[in-house]
């Protein structure tokens, strides 16, 4: 209909532009947003230190004890200084770098799972089943975290024992974490997903979809669920962060990963009474803490505009 | 006697995630004391970025007025900072909204928003206030003002809210009142008495109104002047019974045409103007209405017209004589 | 208005026995409630063992269980020789009179124990809550107002980094820089441990002066997070249609904002403070442990590494019925602020 060959014209400084798909939307705002793409980076080149530095340092690096060491400041031969037996801080790092993170990544993996599936069945059958589900889920997250998080860790704790994924030895307390933080944080997510299913559930392509015979879980499924991943996304996304720190709560509380496995909450609680004298050892671990929640918040808050920009926090 | 507003030549661009939006292009008109201008056009054609960017509301960024004058008594607001723009918006011109329930600030009582203007802007004490926001409220024939003068605005329908939007805009007796499209929320029969009424005012405060609406039948009844917009031009500019007795645009024409008339045949197609109106982000060469108009020439492809007098007091921005069907 | 604040009572009776019923199956799967008994190293004798169970009413079925569990059964009979035949009354009087049983650790009721910490924790909690709504406002509203300026996009990147921050490692430089290298240099520096000088003794000056470093740990994050809020939703109330409005009628800025804008802001933040109590409790455990606190969180710490399933389990009680009603009472003052409900 319009002369969409002739661009020049006489008022007209700039040349005319396209209207673009959803997804390209999505990214042009992403990419406005500074801060996202810091926090990208930022993350990028935290996870390149925890995956590529054990190419640096090898395992026996990080658990190497040397007392003669012990408790050194940084330097040379030790960036980061060296801890009470006398094991270097930087490869440990790295080593307790990666499982903060996978613990965060899998902790969310089950508190999506948990989450979308009761948000899901809540919202879409609604009812009695419904309202049970919500107590339900309004009971637990008036427990506070951390309260639950420390005695379900403390008691559940024996349960799984050491074992060995590629070569590698992990304390069975990894596992329980994992299960226990992504039993701890799924409410949220749940309610946004049922909300979103409750009201998407009216919506006139629901009942289009039920005309032609679709049944209930190809309609959740194929239907309704992916028009919820925008905030699915970002819910999770955020939730990393949430559950790094929570393992670096309890950790540090001392009944979160048990060594020898180190993580970055962990090793804040060796480094807890040497507060003075070796401050290095809560430093570092605590700053890698500090940055990769940091970096995964800013990357979060730009997903969020550019998935979801009419929700409540606008960044600039 | 020079106009009470006379604006000239505005333009006003916004930027977007998409681009750039060209939201005025080069509007010029004009409004006498006393005068009640119509502004009618499709939604999104511009009409409210127009008035916006005369009471400097528009939020620069996004948007941006890129040029023109807007002489108010003499002096161009657009020059004017914004302490001194404050102090001619509520008192010397007044805006009444489209949506009263989101227009209106829902944590505070009807009455504080109503005095609050007279207290800023005529020194007015709060009872003072208070007792000539109940008159206006009684004028605006809302029952039992005294009581409802405490009320939210959740506890009014809808057309009482426009009724208490009003209100608020006439307290301080303002020369101007510019309405955005006052009544297209509201139910036929609220919009006939909320027209009344303004009737009525304007008559009794010899103000002048630019009342906004894409509704033809309402123009019909308050304007004495009209103008037309499209993809954020002014295409035609006219006395009221000029503009509808001898369009002289091909929009106003379809406009006019699109109107059901009760005589009308019943085995006829209701007439639409064909196309859809287009996405602002583009500024074809020519004339914008080119893609849907049944009397373009070959001109009109190349160059947009100039708003220019065709008749007596009667402009439009036409290569073509609608009524030959040949250029002029 | 009283209509909403009873309809809310009532929901929170079933919520509050759900969060009890959830309560009681993590107290019973907290171990073996007989290991106590015997002694550290012997395992009992099955015969004792069988006596003890009767006598200790774990051979009930796990609903009358609950049932003793949450009101005790000094109203019954129960086998105290654990013969088999119901003899005596019992001496619970349980949960909901308060009685969580004997502390392991320090054999007195622990209920006891409890109560003398809560006021501790109330006071670092409730100072620190006041500071975050003080600052997360003042900063909040600071910032909206000058949005896209420098000031405003090193406030929003300092309250990034603000609340990313885990609180004990805020608390540990905090005490590092104003604790420890204060001292070192020379300059007046904050307390670390305590709530109080044991020489001086516990006068307001000395709280006061112990308080500063740990509500400062807990307050921080918070407000990083609050006032981000604040600024989003101070953002997305101007940009709504009556601050237009408002602005079309010419009123002087200042007006606007604290008379039109604020108002409509700050309700939701009321809501979310209700919300946010969880987190505090969570960050006193850290907080407490760290600086010595004696409040309930530090006690809920020591409590778990002795196994002291008593004062768990009373501590856990507590918090959550205090956490559902002070969500009741935030909801009950955003009725009462927001005219839409309150006049409905």
């Amino acid at each position: 209909m319009i002369d969409t060959e002739r661009t020049d014209h006489v008022w007209q400084e700039d040349r005319g532009q396209r209207s673009f798909t959803p997804a390209q939307m999505a990214f042009r705002r992403f990419v406005r947003h500074k801060m996202a793409l810091v926090g990208a980076g930022l993350l990028i080149a935290l996870i390149l230190y925890v995956s590529a530095g054990s190419l640096f340092y090898s395992e026996e690096n990080a658990n190497y004890v040397d007392l003669r060491a012990r408790l050194s400041p940084p330097s040379w031969e030790h960036p980061f200084g060296t801890d009470l037996a006398g094991r270097d801080l930087l490869a440990r790092t790295i080593y307790g770098g990666q499982i903060s993170v996978i613990i965060g990544l899998l902790a969310v993996v089950v508190s999506v799972v948990v989450g979308v599936l009761i948000g899901a069945v809540a919202g879409f059958y609604g009812g009695w089943v419904d309202a049970v589900l919500m107590r339900f889920t309004e009971a637990v997250f008036n427990i506070p975290q951390l309260f639950l998080l420390i005695v379900l860790a403390k008691f559940f704790a024996e349960g799984v024992p050491t074992f060995e994924i590629l070569g590698r030895t992990f304390s069975g307390s990894v596992v329980i974490i994992i299960v226990v933080i992504g039993l701890t944080s799924w409410m949220y997510l749940a309610r946004i997903v049922r909300s979103n299913f409750l009201s998407l559930k009216e919506q006139d392509f629901v009942k289009a979809a039920r005309c032609t015979g679709a049944r209930d879980l190809a309609i959740i499924t194929g239907h309704i669920l992916p028009n919820t991943m925008a905030p699915i996304i970002v819910s999770a996304t955020l939730q990393v962060a949430n559950a790094i720190l929570a393992e670096a709560y309890i950790s540090f509380l001392g009944m979160g990963v048990q060594p020898p496995t180190a993580t970055w909450g962990n090793m804040l609680n060796e480094a807890y009474n040497h507060l003075e004298g070796a401050p290095w050892m809560w430093f570092f671990p605590g700053t890698l803490i500090l940055v990769i929640v940091l970096a995964i918040n800013f990357l979060g808050d730009g997903l969020r505009d550019a998935l979801d920009p009419h929700s409540l926090a606008q960044a600039d | 006697m020079s106009p009470l507003l006379d604006v000239n030549d505005l333009v006003v661009r916004f930027s977007t995630v998409a681009g750039r939006v060209h939201a005025v292009n080069s509007a010029s008109f004009s409004v006498d004391r006393g005068e009640t201008l119509g502004v009618v056009g499709e939604s999104g054609c511009g009409k409210s970025v127009t008035v916006l960017s005369v009471v400097g509301l528009i939020q620069q960024p996004p948007g941006e007025i890129v040029s023109g004058e807007v002489l108010y008594e003499g002096r161009d607001l657009l020059q004017l900072s914004e302490q001194e723009m404050s102090q001619i918006r509520g008192r010397d011109i007044a805006m009444v909204f489209q949506d009263p329930m989101s227009s209106l600030n829902p944590v505070l009582t009807i009455g504080r928003q109503i005095s609050e203007t007279m207290t800023v802007h005529l020194g007015m004490s709060r009872e003072e206030a208070r007792a000539r926001a109940i008159e206006l409220l009684d004028v605006m024939g809302i029952p039992e003002p005294a009581e409802r003068y405490d009320d939210y605005p959740h506890q009014f329908s809808g057309g009482m809210r426009q009724r208490v939007m009003i209100a608020s805009a006439l307290a301080c007796s303002p020369s101007l009142l510019i309405a955005d499209e006052p009544t297209t929320a509201l139910d036929v029969t609220i919009q006939a008495q909320l027209i009344d009424l303004v009737r009525d005012l304007r008559d009794r405060l010899d103000m002048a109104i630019i009342w906004i609406t894409h509704n033809l039948a309402v123009v019909a009844e308050l304007a004495d002047r009209v103008c037309v917009m499209y993809a954020g031009f002014i295409v035609e500019e006219a006395d009221v019974f000029d503009l509808f007795a001898e369009p002289l645009h091909p929009y106003t024409l379809s406009l006019l045409k699109s109107v059901p008339r009760i005589d009308q045949v019943i085995d006829e197609e209701l007439f639409a103007v064909p196309g859809s109106p287009p996405d602002c982000l583009w500024l074809p060469r020519g004339c914008p209405f080119v893609p849907r108009c049944r009397f373009a020439v070959r001109r009109c492809h190349q160059e947009a017209p100039p708003l220019r007098e065709v008749g007596p007091a009667h402009r439009a921005a036409c290569w073509v004589d609608v009524g030959t069907g040949r250029e002029r | 208005m009283t209509r909403y604040v009873i309809r809310r009572l009532l929901q929170a009776i079933p919520l509050l026995l759900l969060v009890s019923l959830m309560l009681f199956v993590l107290a019973s799967n907290l171990g073996d409630p007989l290991a106590s008994f015997g002694g550290v190293r012997r395992r009992l004798p099955a015969k004792d063992r069988e006596r003890l169970t009767k006598k200790l009413g774990l051979d009930k079925p796990i609903p009358v269980q609950y049932l003793i569990w949450l009101v005790g059964n000094d109203w019954m009979e129960i086998d105290a020789d654990g013969d088999g035949v119901p003899d005596e009354r019992g001496t619970r009087r349980g949960v909901l009179r308060g009685d969580f049983g004997t502390s392991f650790t320090e054999k007195r009721p622990a209920i006891e124990i409890i109560w003398q910490r809560i006021p501790n924790t109330l006071l670092l909690m409730g100072t620190s809550e006041v500071v975050v709504i003080v600052l997360s406002l003042v900063i909040g509203i600071y910032s909206a107002t000058r949005q896209y300026s420098v000031v405003d996009s090193i406030v929003t990147t300092l309250s990034f980094v603000g609340y990313s921050m885990p609180i004990f490692w805020l608390a540990l430089m905090l005490i590092y820089i104003f604790g420890v290298n204060f001292r070192r240099w020379g300059l007046p520096y904050f307390p670390v441990v305590g709530m109080y000088d044991l020489e001086v003794g516990r006068t307001f000056g000395q709280v006061l002066w112990h308080m500063v470093l740990p509500v400062a740990s807990l307050s921080i994050v918070s407000v990083a997070s609050y006032s981000r809020y604040v600024r989003s939703q101070m953002l997305e109330v101007i940009n709504q249609d009556y601050i237009r409005t408002a602005r079309a009628k010419g009123l002087p800025r200042q007006m606007i904002l604290f008379g039109h804008a604020l108002k409509n802001a700050a309700l939701p933040l009321v809501t979310i403070i209700g919300m946010d109590l969880p987190l505090l409790l969570g960050g006193s455990v850290v907080t407490e442990a760290i600086f010595g606190w004696p409040g309930m969180g530090r006690l809920y710490f020591k409590a778990t590494n002795k196994a002291d399933i008593p004062v768990i389990m009373g501590i856990l009680v507590i918090i959550s019925v205090l956490v559902v009603l002070f969500q009741i009472a935030t909801d009950v003052v955003y009725a009462f602020l927001d005219p839409r409900i309150r006049y409905d």
